[in-house]
């Protein structure tokens, strides 16, 4: 167990390899708890591989890592437990209603029933969507959809959540209440791990790392990454450390 | 006779008005892109003209056929690549290619050249099967697919969609090319940048279109005054900006943000005395010129509805 | 012409890819056939029997002998007294009690008729009627040696004969049920799925607005699992005539005819299916449930339709496999041509002919 407390996630070259091909290429890095972390890579490059890991979902073929101070190998069920996680493909029971899907996910991550009822109010007063209570999702439009999505997926309050592309084909209204309320829950000490394709997001993380190929070509907060690269945009970073390969 | 011509289509699902009354335009040769979030109706307005869905009202010719009467002599004469499940995952890229030239009657040499600047990127992997493909390549491969018949016509629902930043940059480069050969196309994509790569383009939300013309016509209707502002803590000042009751909207923007005051042109000067009384250094407050988003953003706010309630966090007042 | 089949082609690709469907099409019918074939048995071997020997003389003697030298019976144990029969049943060792009246050969020699009392055990009635069968075979069999032998006029001749399975060979019933059970799959079940899949994987909007009429991709999908049921039956027939010994009495080119015909009934069935399932999953428990299901219950299969409730013989009557197994019966088992079988075949038609039409009724060239 990771006694340090202010690194939440350390990854010491982890490699998932499938057959003859390595999706993961011996990565290493930390994440410090409260940071906003983004995960920026091409497509195929190894993130959605490398979260995997990192969320219990899939063992590495060799390499170190632990979330939470639970080792991935070991105690991948400990992991699940204490994270929040939520991507672009899943997030709530379109069937269900607004209500029935915090109940049902808040029964999940451990909550007792007051709490549950007292998160419940919370949120849907917090999102404004009381309105909404009793609709079921697939009645809502998506920005409200992936909001309340995000709120769920930290509804016990984890150490830390996985956000996979969860601004994906969002209205810029509502991505931008998205990164407000990822902020809100950063500054309660929440670590965000988040990954995406919008390289103005990228710019609020505190520290970016991109992949290309299964390994970490950069990893470094914005700012120090435009000057390394020369460049005005993370979008001009992107672009450069890609081509480069 | 235009490519497409759209008058007064509107189409409900159930309780649910998916398009609202939509007219528009698209002349030949065009790269005409539909910019909207998810949900605003590009998936249905696409399967109209594609011929897949009938309207509830209104009239739509396509190189000059009806949509209704005419959809079979439609099929056989475009390309339509709808998003992200077009191709066949257990088929290899050669043989989803050959599938697809079969089907309209050509082969694959016949309009070689038409796919040649695409396919040189997909020929190492011509026997990989497509689902094996990463999201780029499969965007590159459906591409081919529904060019290698030579349509005059292309439509393209959502291609971009998930794919990263580079990969989108070279798709819209083969776009450009497509341009030369005289092939329309009509694209769909939720990321506002892309707007810039089209002829002309028309805003969509919510089943309505909030705009329809060149992209630089649609910048000149931002009539508000723009201001670039970044400071060392972009945390504090974008609430500072927000609780500031002077402010009119404060959006993020990557590393700055951008903002509008109530009272139109301001005075630099005071705004930056104002927020270094808050302790910001640092800062750098700038007049800049209204990008697409920022025109996107600024058209929903007009056309808002009940349903997306403006609270604090949206940074409005 | 070559536009369809570019698509055929493909089909067949998705076929030979997917691992899965592989097992289910080539598997699933050898380890049918082979478990029913040697596993299931219904037949009667090593039954135990008591024998009430009331007279023991020579006759009676000579009766058992003949019962227990078959493979059928054993002896667990003989009684001496009426009142030992209920315990015996009761321990639950034997399932048949023979009893020889007193003077069992003394009465036939003199009389010519004597009593033998077959008793089975019938909380199992299908094995009690093959007890009871077979026993008053061998017994029949008896009689007939003795009056060959002694040239006496017997009045009544009893002749028992299970006819056309003399040895009550499970796997004859089999085979026809089996058959119709594995084209089923095949045809009605893959169909409905291919076209779903396609369905829900959103490629089947690309092929709607292509060149491609409805028909084309009805067809395209269904050529390849036409031929490849046919194959499947193939495989069925030669096992069953090469492992189990299946004799196909009636032409081998009518039990061809009718096959295709059952598959073509399937596949209109299968592409039916497929026009009111929005997904893959929806389309396997219809036709999992809908159709795979009734059919091996209700067809006739395994259970005798003529013992079911006058209700659920009504239901019967819509399944095609029932009369499919009534026609291939008819022909491999008893001969029969089609002089005998052609009002099943008509219903056959009939079937294929009204699923082929709602179907073509359903199908959109829409999405909605």
């Amino acid at each position: 167990m990771n006694t340090d407390d202010k690194i939440i996630i350390s990854v010491n070259k982890l490699t998932k390899r499938f057959g003859h091909f390595t999706a993961v290429d011996s990565i290493s890095f930390d994440v410090y708890k409260g940071e906003i972390f983004g995960f920026i890579g091409a497509n195929g490059a190894g993130k959605t591989t490398a979260i995997r890991v990192l969320c219990g979902l899939s063992s590495p073929t060799s390499g170190e890592a632990s979330v939470a101070g639970y080792d991935v190998y070991k105690q991948s069920e400990l992991i699940k437990k204490n994270i929040g996680y939520m991507s672009q493909r899943f997030s709530l029971y379109e069937d269900l209603t607004v209500k029935e899907n915090i109940t049902f996910y808040g029964g999940i991550y451990g909550l007792t029933n007051a709490q549950i009822k007292e998160k419940t109010d919370y949120l849907i007063d917090l999102l404004g969507i009381t309105s909404e209570k009793n609709k079921l999702i697939k009645s809502l439009p998506l920005g409200w959809k992936q909001k309340l999505a995000f709120s769920v997926a930290v509804i016990h309050d984890p150490k830390i959540v996985f956000l996979d592309e969860p601004t994906g084909g969002v209205d810029p209204v509502t991505r931008r209440q998205f990164w407000d309320m990822i902020y809100e829950s950063a500054s309660r000490g929440i670590t965000i791990f988040v990954t995406t394709h919008y390289m103005d997001e990228a710019e609020y993380c505190n520290r970016i790392s991109m992949m290309v190929d299964g390994r970490i070509a950069a990893l470094d907060s914005p700012y120090l990454l435009k000057k390394e690269f020369n460049a005005s945009s993370m979008h001009e970073v992107f672009v450069k450390l890609a081509r480069a390969v | 006779m235009e490519a497409i011509e759209v008058k007064n289509i509107s189409k409900s699902f159930g309780k649910t008005l998916a398009l609202d009354n939509i007219s528009f335009d698209v002349a030949k040769g065009e790269i005409f892109g539909f910019i909207g979030p998810d949900g605003a109706g590009k998936t249905t307005l696409f399967r109209i003209l594609t011929t897949l869905l009938m309207p509830d009202t209104g009239r739509a010719h396509v190189l000059g056929l009806d949509v209704i009467k005419d959809y079979k002599k439609i099929r056989e004469s475009v390309g339509y690549m709808p998003g992200r499940f077009s191709l066949y995952q257990d088929l290899t890229v050669e043989e989803n290619l050959k599938f697809f030239a079969a089907i309209f009657g050509t082969t694959i040499q016949e309009n070689y050249n038409l796919i040649k600047d695409i396919y040189i990127l997909l020929e190492p992997f011509k026997k990989r099967r497509a689902g094996k493909l990463s999201g780029g390549m499969k965007q590159k491969l459906a591409l081919c697919c529904a060019l290698i018949h030579r349509p005059d016509l292309l439509f393209l629902d959502e291609p971009t969609t998930g794919v990263d930043p580079v990969s989108r940059n070279e798709f819209w480069e083969m776009l450009g090319h497509l341009k030369n050969e005289g092939i329309t196309v009509l694209v769909s994509t939720p990321y506002m940048d892309e707007a810039a790569k089209c002829d002309r383009i028309a805003l969509i939300q919510k089943g309505k279109t909030l705009g329809i013309d060149t992209l630089g016509n649609i910048l000149k209707t931002y009539t508000k005054k723009l201001y670039s502002i970044r400071s060392d803590n972009m945390f504090t000042l974008i609430n500072d900006l927000r609780a500031y009751n002077n402010s009119d909207t404060v959006f993020s923007f990557g590393d700055t943000l951008h903002y509008t005051d109530k009272r139109g042109e301001i005075s630099l000067t005071e705004l930056t005395g104002y927020l270094e009384s808050l302790n910001h250094s640092n800062l750098e407050i700038a007049s800049i010129s209204p990008g697409i988003e920022d025109c996107f953003m600024e058209f929903m706010g007009i056309h808002e509805n009940a349903l997306e309630p403006v609270t604090e966090t949206s940074g409005k007042k | 012409m070559k536009r369809f089949r570019g698509f055929v082609i493909k089909e067949f690709y998705h076929i030979f890819r997917d691992t899965r469907t592989l097992l289910i099409l080539f598997g699933m019918p050898v380890a049918q056939i082979l478990l029913f074939g040697f596993a299931i048995t219904n037949e009667i071997k090593d039954v135990n029997v008591a024998i009430l020997d009331m007279s023991k003389d020579n006759t009676t003697q000579e009766i058992g002998n003949k019962i227990l030298s078959s493979n059928y019976f054993k002896l667990y144990e003989n009684l001496s007294s009426v009142l030992e029969i209920e315990p015996a049943f009761k321990k639950g060792k034997i399932k048949e009690v023979i009893v020889f009246e007193p003077d069992f050969g003394q009465n036939l020699t003199r009389t010519g008729k004597a009593n033998v009392q077959i008793i089975a055990d019938a909380s199992d009635p299908n094995l009690a009627n093959m007890i009871i069968g077979y026993t008053s075979l061998i017994i029949s069999d008896y009689q007939r040696e003795l009056a060959k032998e002694n040239s006496f006029l017997f009045q009544i001749e009893t002749e028992i004969k299970m006819r056309f399975n003399p040895n009550l060979k499970s796997v004859y019933m089999f085979v026809p049920g089996l058959m119709s059970v594995i084209l089923l799959l095949v045809s009605a079940l893959m169909t409905s799925i291919s076209i779903t899949k396609e369905k829900e994987m959103g490629t089947m909007e690309v092929l709607l607005v292509s060149p491609l009429n409805p028909l084309q991709i009805i067809a395209g999908k269904v050529i390849p699992y036409l031929l490849l049921a046919f194959v499947n039956s193939t495989v069925i027939l030669i096992l069953a005539r090469t492992v189990f010994k299946v004799p196909i009495v009636g032409s081998l080119w009518l039990v061809v005819f009718e096959c295709i015909l059952f598959v073509i009934t399937s596949l209109s069935l299968g592409i039916m299916i497929s026009t009111i399932s929005p997904n893959q999953q929806t389309a396997m428990m219809i036709s999992l449930g809908g159709l795979i299901l009734p059919t091996i219950i209700l067809s006739g299969y395994i259970f005798p339709i003529d013992n079911m409730p006058i209700l659920l013989q009504i239901i019967s009557n819509f399944i095609p496999a029932k009369w499919f197994i009534i026609i291939i019966r008819g022909v491999m088992l008893k001969g029969s041509d089609l002089s005998y079988v052609w009002k099943e075949t008509l219903v056959l038609f009939g079937m294929s002919a009204l699923f082929t039409f709602i179907s073509i009724r359903n199908f959109k060239t829409r999405l909605g």
